[in-house]
């Protein structure tokens, strides 16, 4: 992925597909309401850019991490819904805790009491 | 799954538009929602969104694997260069198309003859096994089987599943309503052989073990017989055929892939059907073949060694006996390919040094090329291009050419094939030639492997650090390009020596052919009318029967107008080996053990047959009318024989006792008595004279030729001469009427097919080498243009600059004439077995080599040479 593309709040290296996994444990998603949630729920710190956001969706979904089918959205329009696959909650659960290592690890030398939960 | 990502890669790019437009139209909404107008909404959305373009582009990207798609740019790109300069394209693609024709070609034929399993159940398993003499020089050679050593093996050994045993034989077939009598050639195969084959008849069965046995009347028809004279009704199964007069049943047909041995087998009996006591308990008859299956657990050479003991037990308990030591085995396929292994092999190193002379070629041709393209490649690389990235882009083109060339070839070589097949004598017929799937393997890696031979030298040379001189250096100062002259000198030299190698090659091949020719093969062959005859033993069954049918015809014969004489033998010189007898001589001291059994080559001769043939007596006489039947106690021999085991005493009135010929004359009259010595002939061409030993033919013999020698054409005397035949007996079947011009070609067909075709490559390859050296020096001509123009105006004469550059184009090929002499020497030993009174170091080929390539090299300098010495000085300093 060429470097001018990466979004103005800069997102970590690969955490992106860990938090589209982890958007869709909640119920299946289109891209638009994944890309929503993502922004949502990070109290709009992040932002997620769709040139990044659909390489990523079908990048999943040739690991077969996530399948995907064509349903109507909220406003009833078509619209491609991805699904967790079995697979992809085992790659969840996998990167989760390497995060939550990762997190950890930082916080450590970065001097922060106990480290990041 | 990158693949299936890379196939599916237009139908994801829609469905991302189908999801970036549902995203639009979602966010739209929201922004409507939010209470923005309609406009503004949109404006927002899209803004968001961004470039959705880009989107799609790396989604695009990611889709596909990046060597594919820049291979296909490369190609891509490297046919639209092709395609801007089609007269290269066309000479270079015509190029690899000829060379890679023959190439594929000759591989095909060694791949069906050689290397192609033959059609059976299991074929890995089975292997040929034959007798081997310790004795003898070559560590490889064989000898055929005795039935009796086979029984042996067969009862007493058990590597093998099964063994199997066959033998030609011949027939005369007849039918039952007067249909025309033909002769045929068949086989005898023991009971065991098709079942240990795998192969199931057509129609009917095989043979069964009770019908092995002397005296049997089964026969099993061949595809093609069946469906040429019994117009391919099954109903024949279990019906009578005349076989030499006699009734035969026919209990099978064979299926019609079934071409083992040969396709020219047309029946087959069983192995011990027509075969005399004798022949199968004597272990001196020579004649078989033996087929085995190995035991899937034995290795082949546990079963062998068990073998050999058992055949080295037979070797003691037969001293006497020409019982060899030791078996040895090889594969079907070297079985049947027997002596076309040898040019097979030379002729593939032939093609193979042409491929690489093409190969050259284009190479050479693509430098050129090069230097047109310097500065642009200069310019990419200082942009950032990769060598590498160059490098693959300059391969693509010789991909596409060899690529190209390897499509003609394969199309081209459908037709050679097929021509060289027909055209090769001796090619066994065991198996269909055709282009198969190995073939198109070889041939794709023949056309990489070609690639970049072609094309690598070339890339290499024009990428790299030292293009960059090209930016900087001034066209006029014309030396940019010194180490590409050097490249193309070299290339050039290594292609003249490989030609020189080819040209020696075929040199000496083509002088062998010619000795071969020229040979005397001790008897008249001009005006001289072969054809051969059996008489079938239901009519004939006595001596005298025999003897008055060959007389009669003899006489007529003789009586026609413009016969000169007619000899009626077993057969005549040059026409092959036909057997041998071992024999020892009375009045000499018992052999010693371990010195060689005397042997001479079987043949019978009627009272006139060495006058008609023009054999001289040395001394003694010539057989008598008297000689017949029971008094035919007499031979003659040959000068050789007499020269091998009497050396200077008088052979004349010596008796010779032959073990498998007893005759059944007078009693107490043993042996037979020399009455004559005759001189020598050739029993085939190139190969040195046998010890022979000639009988009466009077004694009484069914397998005739017939050679009539006459005052005009030969040929317009075989209607006439058969119609002799017939008038004498309406049923006689007569076969293979030749010339004696054509007996002897025909032993001469494969030694002229190889030098003619080795000469082909040859003189193709001198062709490419003169298009080279032409190409090299009008391009060294063009670079040095200014140059000349320089010289010339200095005061240069133009015989100076002739000279000049004929020197320099004449340098490398005088360099690789040298190379190629030398390689030569070592080339030329390597086959040398199959050159005929010709020294691998011929003086006369070696100097007509010097010379040819010295003309042709000259001639190809002298035109660019005399167009740059003919330069107008003018024009010369002003260009570029």
């Amino acid at each position: 992925m060429p470097g001018k593309t990466q979004p103005q709040s800069e997102m970590l290296k690969g955490t992106l597909d860990m938090m589209i996994l982890r958007t869709l444990v909640s119920g299946d998603a289109h891209g638009h309401t994944i890309a929503k949630v993502i922004e949502h729920t990070s109290e709009n710190l992040l932002e997620v850019e769709q040139g990044s956001l659909y390489p990523a969706l079908h990048r999943l979904e040739d690991r077969k991490w996530v399948s995907s089918y064509w349903g109507a959205s909220e406003n009833n329009r078509k619209a491609k819904f991805y699904r967790l696959t079995a697979e992809g909650r085992k790659q969840l659960a996998r990167e989760t805790s390497r995060w939550r290592q990762m997190t950890r690890a930082i916080g450590l030398v970065m001097g922060e009491e106990g480290g990041a939960q | 799954m990158s693949w299936l990502r890379f196939l599916r890669r237009k139908r994801k790019d829609a469905e991302l538009q189908a999801e970036i437009e549902t995203y639009l139209s979602e966010e739209i909404a929201g922004n409507l929602a939010r209470g923005m107008s309609e406009e503004e909404a949109r404006r927002r959305a899209r803004v968001k969104l961004g470039n959705s373009q880009q989107v799609r582009e790396s989604l695009w990207v990611q889709n596909s694997p990046m060597p594919l798609t820049n291979l296909g740019r490369d190609l891509k790109y490297a046919f639209r260069t092709l395609r801007r300069t089609p007269g290269f394209s066309v000479i270079a693609v015509a190029v690899m198309t000829l060379c890679m024709g023959a190439a594929i070609s000759l591989f095909t034929i060694v791949r069906s003859v050689l290397l192609r399993p033959l059609p059976f159940k299991d074929p890995g398993r089975l292997v040929v096994v034959y007798e081997h003499r310790r004795g003898n020089a070559p560590a490889n050679s064989y000898t055929q089987v005795a039935p009796a050593d086979f029984y042996d093996w067969r009862a007493k050994t058990h590597g093998f599943e099964d063994m199997a045993i066959i033998r030609y034989a011949g027939y005369n077939l007849t039918g039952e309503r007067n249909e025309l009598p033909e002769s045929v050639r068949a086989a005898a195969g023991s009971w065991n052989l098709f079942q240990l084959l795998g192969v199931t008849p057509a129609f009917g069965r095989a043979f069964s073990e009770p019908e092995d046995r002397p005296g049997s009347t089964a026969v099993m028809l061949s595809w093609s017989v069946f469906q040429r004279r019994f117009a391919g009704d099954p109903a024949i199964v279990g019906h009578q055929i005349h076989l030499d007069g006699r009734p035969f049943t026919v209990i099978g047909v064979l299926p019609s892939w079934f071409a083992y041995p040969d396709a020219g087998i047309q029946l087959w009996r069983p192995y011990q059907a027509d075969a005399t006591p004798e022949f199968l308990q004597h272990h001196d008859f020579h004649q078989s073949q033996v087929i085995a299956r190995l035991r899937p657990s034995v290795s082949l050479a546990s079963a062998l060694e068990e073998v050999g003991a058992v055949q080295y037990q037979l070797h003691l308990q037969y001293p006497h006996d020409p019982v060899a030591e030791d078996v040895t085995s090889g594969s079907l396929n070297e079985d049947l390919a027997g002596n076309v292994k040898k040019p097979l092999n030379l002729m593939m190193s032939a093609v193979g040094c042409m491929l690489l002379i093409g190969c050259l070629n284009v190479s050479n041709l693509l430098v050129a090329r090069g230097a047109a393209r310097q500065k642009e490649v200069a310019i990419r690389s200082a942009l950032g291009a990769r060598r590498a990235t160059l490098i693959r882009e300059q391969l693509a083109e010789s991909v596409l050419i060899c690529g190209a060339g390897c499509v003609g070839g394969i199309s081209l070589s459908v037709l050679s094939t097929r021509l060289l097949a027909q055209a090769w004598k001796d090619l066994p017929t065991a198996q269909d030639i055709y282009i198969d799937g190995p073939v198109i393997a070889f041939a794709s890696i023949l056309m990489i492997t070609a690639a970049l031979v072609a094309g690598l030298l070339p890339a290499l040379s024009t990428t790299g650090k030292a293009m960059m001189n090209a930016l900087h250096a001034s066209a006029r100062t014309g030396a940019g390009s010194v180490s590409r002259t050097v490249l193309r000198k070299i290339l050039l030299t290594a292609e003249i020596g490989i030609t020189v190698v080819l040209l020696v090659s075929a040199g000496l091949l083509l002088k062998s052919f010619l000795r071969l020719r020229s040979e005397d093969v001790g008897c008249i062959t001009q005006n001289m009318l072969t054809l051969q005859y059996n008489l079938p033993g239901k009519k004939y069954d006595t001596p005298e029967k025999q003897n008055a049918f060959n007389e009669a015809l003899l006489e007529r014969v003789r009586n026609m107008p413009g016969v000169r004489g007619a000899a009626l033998g077993n057969t005549v010189p040059g026409a092959g080996y036909w057997g041998d007898f071992v024999f020892t001589v009375q009045e000499h001291p018992p052999r010693k053990a371990g010195e060689e059994r005397p042997e001479g080559l079987m043949r019978w001769a009627d009272p006139g047959y060495f006058n008609a043939l023009g054999i001289p007596l040395v001394s003694g006489r010539f057989f008598t009318n008297d000689e017949r039947g029971t008094r035919a106690y007499k031979v003659i021999v040959n000068r050789q024989l007499v020269r091998k085991y009497f050396g200077e005493e008088d052979p004349i009135g010596k008796h010779l006792n032959v073990p498998a010929y007893p005759h059944a004359g007078t009693p107490g009259i043993a042996d037979y008595e020399i009455v004559g010595v005759v001189g020598d002939t050739l029993y085939q061409v190139g190969k040195d004279p046998k010890a022979a030993l000639y009988f009466p033919m009077l004694a009484g013999t069914s397998s005739q030729t017939l050679a009539v020698h006459t005052a005009s054409a030969p040929l317009s005397f075989s209607v006439p001469v058969q119609r002799q035949i017939a008038s004498l007996d309406p049923e006689l079947p007569v076969s293979r009427v030749r010339t004696m011009d054509e007996v002897i070609g025909a032993s001469l067909v494969n030694a002229s097919l190889s030098a003619r075709l080795v000469l082909a490559f040859a003189i193709l390859s001198l062709l490419l080498a003169a298009v080279g050296l032409y190409g090299v020096l009008s391009y060294l001509a063009a670079q040095r243009t200014t140059e000349l123009g320089i010289r010339m105006a200095l005061g240069a004469q133009r015989d100076q600059l002739l000279r000049l550059m004929l020197g320099d184009g004449m340098r490398p090929a005088l360099l690789g004439l040298g190379l190629g002499l030398a390689v030569s020497v070592v080339a030329t030993r390597l086959f040398q077995s199959m050159l005929f009174g010709t020294k691998p170091l011929d003086p006369v080929v070696l100097s007509c080599v010097v010379g040819t390539l010295f003309a042709v090299a000259i001639l190809a300098c002298l035109i660019p040479a005399w167009r740059a010495s003919r330069l107008d000085p003018m024009q010369a300093l002003r260009t570029d």
